[in-house]
């Protein structure tokens, strides 16, 4: 058996056609204009816009249609926010899309069937996962109690501001669990923005102390560990697909400055010094995009097995570097234009940095990589 | 005609059974990975003879007509005997420009006169061929072309060089570009194209020492060199188009090759195998934390490209830049096995600083020969530069 293992890559008429109209949409919905009116307000998003994904489906669109969702798995997903990605579009799809995938896992359609409905319907959701800033850390100091009380806070929750309903993983009694909390019943000032390097995204801080949790909204059992490493795989790919499509958005405005600019009597982009780099750039978008889609092929919804957990490791591991690469040298090749906040290679730098922490950095994934794909070769 | 899986099972159940009665023992000298590596009498006469059986076998130019040697099937049967013929690492079909390019031409473009000539021999291995498109001076400018070649009478007179003429020392013919008319508007029209023999007066080889130390191309001089008019392919002027075609079929954009196992892969999985019993620091090299890292990245890019010549042939998800996958295979790939291969050494500890006639070398020193033997790739056929240029001016539209 080959360490370069399982190739599938098949991609359906439906993503096909949702990687069209998404495209369509974010474009016209999402000039970078808009992306730029949102940078410093408090959700980080238009409500409006969100309401107009929701109607066309996308907020559904991995759930099962007993739950007011489209059926069609996260595979679907993955064109979607590629295409918000390329267009900078911060929404909270992704956070919902990852609570909704994190409880329909672990609780199973039958008994979420409610709550996935709400989501269906737009409701906005986000997970509480991290303690601290260790992606690799999964010990739970946020606990509850035998009381039916939550001790303890979270950190980097995204679109915490916006989310109308936490999925907050919690030890309950030595044992992962998922508190399904609403933001009714958080105490005032429980919610504590970051400021981001990235300014489309949004998190905060939120301390869960006292938060009483009825039976029913608690989730435990085995189902809790699957549904928890397949929340970090799926996380890590996503995020690898927006970063994707950010990557080559960012390559558009690089090649199209290299067209236009010129220095010393002629355009910037015959140098070879410039030229070379940026084909090192598109040649990593085109991995990054053969990767998110392979990913995106293995990922059903059952639990993920081990090949799609390298396929989601390396689409992360490759994409969020691609994109600090490309941001990178889109700044440099801006020259001073390119020192400034008014140029766009900005707002990808940015993104870059944050989203190469999110659900773990290249080395994270390559490290966990490494015994997949090198200590199976040895026994 | 249609064929039934049956009969390709069958089929390839005789060509797993013939490769396993027929695979060479290991000849005590290292053979060559590619035809590019061909250096000594001794490799060449080892893989003559193995050719020439492959064929007498039948597994090789299937698909050519049978009236000049082919076997006249349909191409997925030769496809298959490749496959097994890869499967079971027998030594190459090394007669790659034959087999490869002018075969496939003159199979498409040439006269009857010239098939019954040059097919069979090419098959055979009886006829080796080279070719003589690079000079000294115009590396990946073929365009600028300056070997000449004037009529005279039912000749042409040559006078010229050329280089990286691979097997020029033991090859009967090449096909060869130069130039009959130095005074055309565009250069490229005052270029033919000749199937030219080796073996005239006039004609002569110097063998190229390469980075290895070993042999494979040659510089080729042509001083008042007399060849027969008739070598002449389609009409003068036509060389620069057809020296075109030839180059789809070294690239393998078009098919028609005649088969045959064209060279030995070299993988990230014989890379990994050949390190399990190296350490470092005392523990397996392979439990290393940065050589793991490494590991992946290699592993990675190879699995990139995979995927990425599976994505080429989904039209939903290329619209950004077509063909971008396509005209960057050359470059990622052989920048890619260059890298692997230098990284294989590193791998070796101490070792790594072995070499092919050590007996202590790993394996002989395939990975050193095949790192050096690397740069082929990276150089020729338009250098990794050249590539990139390529691919930023035809698919990113960057200026020139």
């Amino acid at each position: 058996m080959s360490v370069i293992g399982n190739t599938a890559l098949s991609f359906s008429e439906e993503q096909a056609m949702l990687l069209d109209v998404a495209r369509e949409f974010c474009k016209n919905k999402s000039p970078i204009a808009v992306v730029r009116s949102q940078l410093e307000t408090e959700s980080g998003y238009d409500a409006g816009l969100w309401d107009e994904m929701v109607a066309l489906g996308w907020a559904g669109i991995s759930l099962p249609e007993s739950c007011g969702g489209s059926g069609m798995g996260v595979a679907t997903v993955v064109p979607v926010v590629e295409a918000m990605g390329r267009a900078m579009l911060g929404t909270p799809l992704i956070s919902t899309t990852l609570a909704a995938q994190l409880l329909l896992r672990a609780g199973g359609e039958a008994r979420m069937e409610g709550v996935l409905s709400d989501i269906a319907a737009g409701t906005t959701a986000t997970v509480a996962l991290l303690e601290n800033t260790d992606w690799g850390d999964t010990r739970l100091a946020c606990t509850l109690g035998a009381d039916g009380v939550l001790r303890g806070g979270k950190k980097f929750v995204t679109d915490a501001t916006a989310a109308r309903l936490f999925v907050v993983v919690v030890d309950c009694r030595g044992a992962p669990a998922l508190a399904l909390v609403r933001a009714p019943q958080l105490a005032a000032g429980a919610v504590t923005a970051n400021t981001l390097i990235d300014q489309t995204k949004r998190s905060a801080s939120v301390d869960f102390s006292g938060v009483k949790v009825d039976e029913a909204d608690l989730i435990t059992g085995s189902t809790v560990v699957t549904a928890l490493r397949d929340l970090r795989l799926l996380g890590a790919l996503l995020i690898a697909a927006e970063a994707t499509g950010s990557a080559a958005s960012c390559l558009d405005t690089v090649v199209e400055y290299l067209k236009t600019r010129k220095q010393f009597g002629k355009l910037i982009g015959s140098y070879q010094a410039l030229k070379h780099p940026t084909v090192d750039i598109l040649n990593a978008v085109d991995s990054g995009r053969s990767f998110i889609y392979h990913a995106a092929t293995l990922v059903d919804e059952g639990p993920l097995d081990k090949d799609a957990e390298i396929a989601c490791r390396m689409a992360k591991a490759h994409a969020t570097e691609t994109l600090l690469y490309a941001g990178d040298r889109a700044v440099q090749f801006h020259g001073g234009m390119g020192f400034t906040y008014e140029c766009d290679a900005q707002l990808y730098i940015r993104r870059a940095q944050w989203s190469q922490q999110q659900y773990g950095d290249a080395q994270h994934h390559r490290k966990r990589l490494a015994g997949l794909l090198l200590d199976q070769v040895r026994g | 005609m249609s064929i039934s899986e049956q009969e390709l099972k069958d089929f390839r159940a005789q060509v797993s059974a013939w490769m396993c009665d027929n695979k060479p023992a290991d000849p005590g000298f290292l053979l060559p990975q590619t035809f590019m590596e061909v250096g000594d009498e001794r490799q060449l006469e080892f893989l003559r003879e193995w050719q020439h059986k492959v064929w007498s076998a039948g597994y090789l130019g299937m698909a050519w007509p049978k009236e000049y040697g082919g076997g006249g099937v349909a191409r997925a049967f030769q496809a298959i005997a490749d496959q097994e013929m890869r499967r079971y690492g027998v030594p190459i079909c090394f007669n790659v420009i034959g087999l490869g390019w002018a075969g496939p031409l003159i199979i498409d473009i040439g006269t009857e006169q010239e098939k019954a000539r040059y097919l069979k021999g090419i098959l055979s291995a009886e006829d080796i061929w080279c070719q003589g498109f690079s000079e000294p001076d115009h590396g990946s400018d073929l365009g600028n072309a300056q070997t000449r070649a004037v009529r005279d009478g039912d000749e042409y007179v040559l006078n010229g060089q050329k280089i990286w003429t691979t097997m020029g020392n033991f090859a009967k013919y090449m096909i060869l570009l130069a130039r009959t008319n130095p005074d055309t508007a565009r250069k490229y029209d005052g270029l033919s194209y000749f199937l030219s023999p080796m073996d005239v007066p006039g004609i002569e080889t110097r063998p190229i020492r390469k980075i290895t130390g070993e042999y494979g191309f040659t510089e080729t001089f042509f001083t008042d060199a007399r060849i027969p008019a008739d070598c002449l392919m389609g009409e003068e002027g036509q060389g620069w188009k057809i020296a075109m075609q030839t180059l789809q079929y070294e690239r393998g954009a078009e098919a028609g090759a005649a088969g045959g196992l064209m060279m030995v892969r070299v993988t990230i999985d014989d890379l990994i195998e050949q390190v399990s019993d190296v350490a470092r620091d005392g523990e397996p090299v392979l439990q290393d934390p940065v050589m793991r890292d490494q590991l992946v990245r290699l592993v990675m890019e190879e699995k990139a490209l995979a995927l990425g010549d599976k994505r080429a042939h989904i039209a939903p998800l290329t619209t950004d830049y077509p063909h971008s996958l396509q005209l960057s295979h050359k470059l990622r790939g052989t920048e890619m096995a260059r890298r692997m291969r230098q990284f294989a050494i590193n791998l070796q500890g101490a070792a790594g600083g072995l070499y092919v006639g050590d007996t202590d070398a790993r394996q002989g020193g395939f990975w050193q020969r095949a790192y050096f033997n690397s740069f082929s790739a990276t150089i020729g056929g338009g250098t990794s530069q050249v590539q990139a240029n390529i691919v930023a001016e035809h698919i990113l539209g960057l200026p020139k």
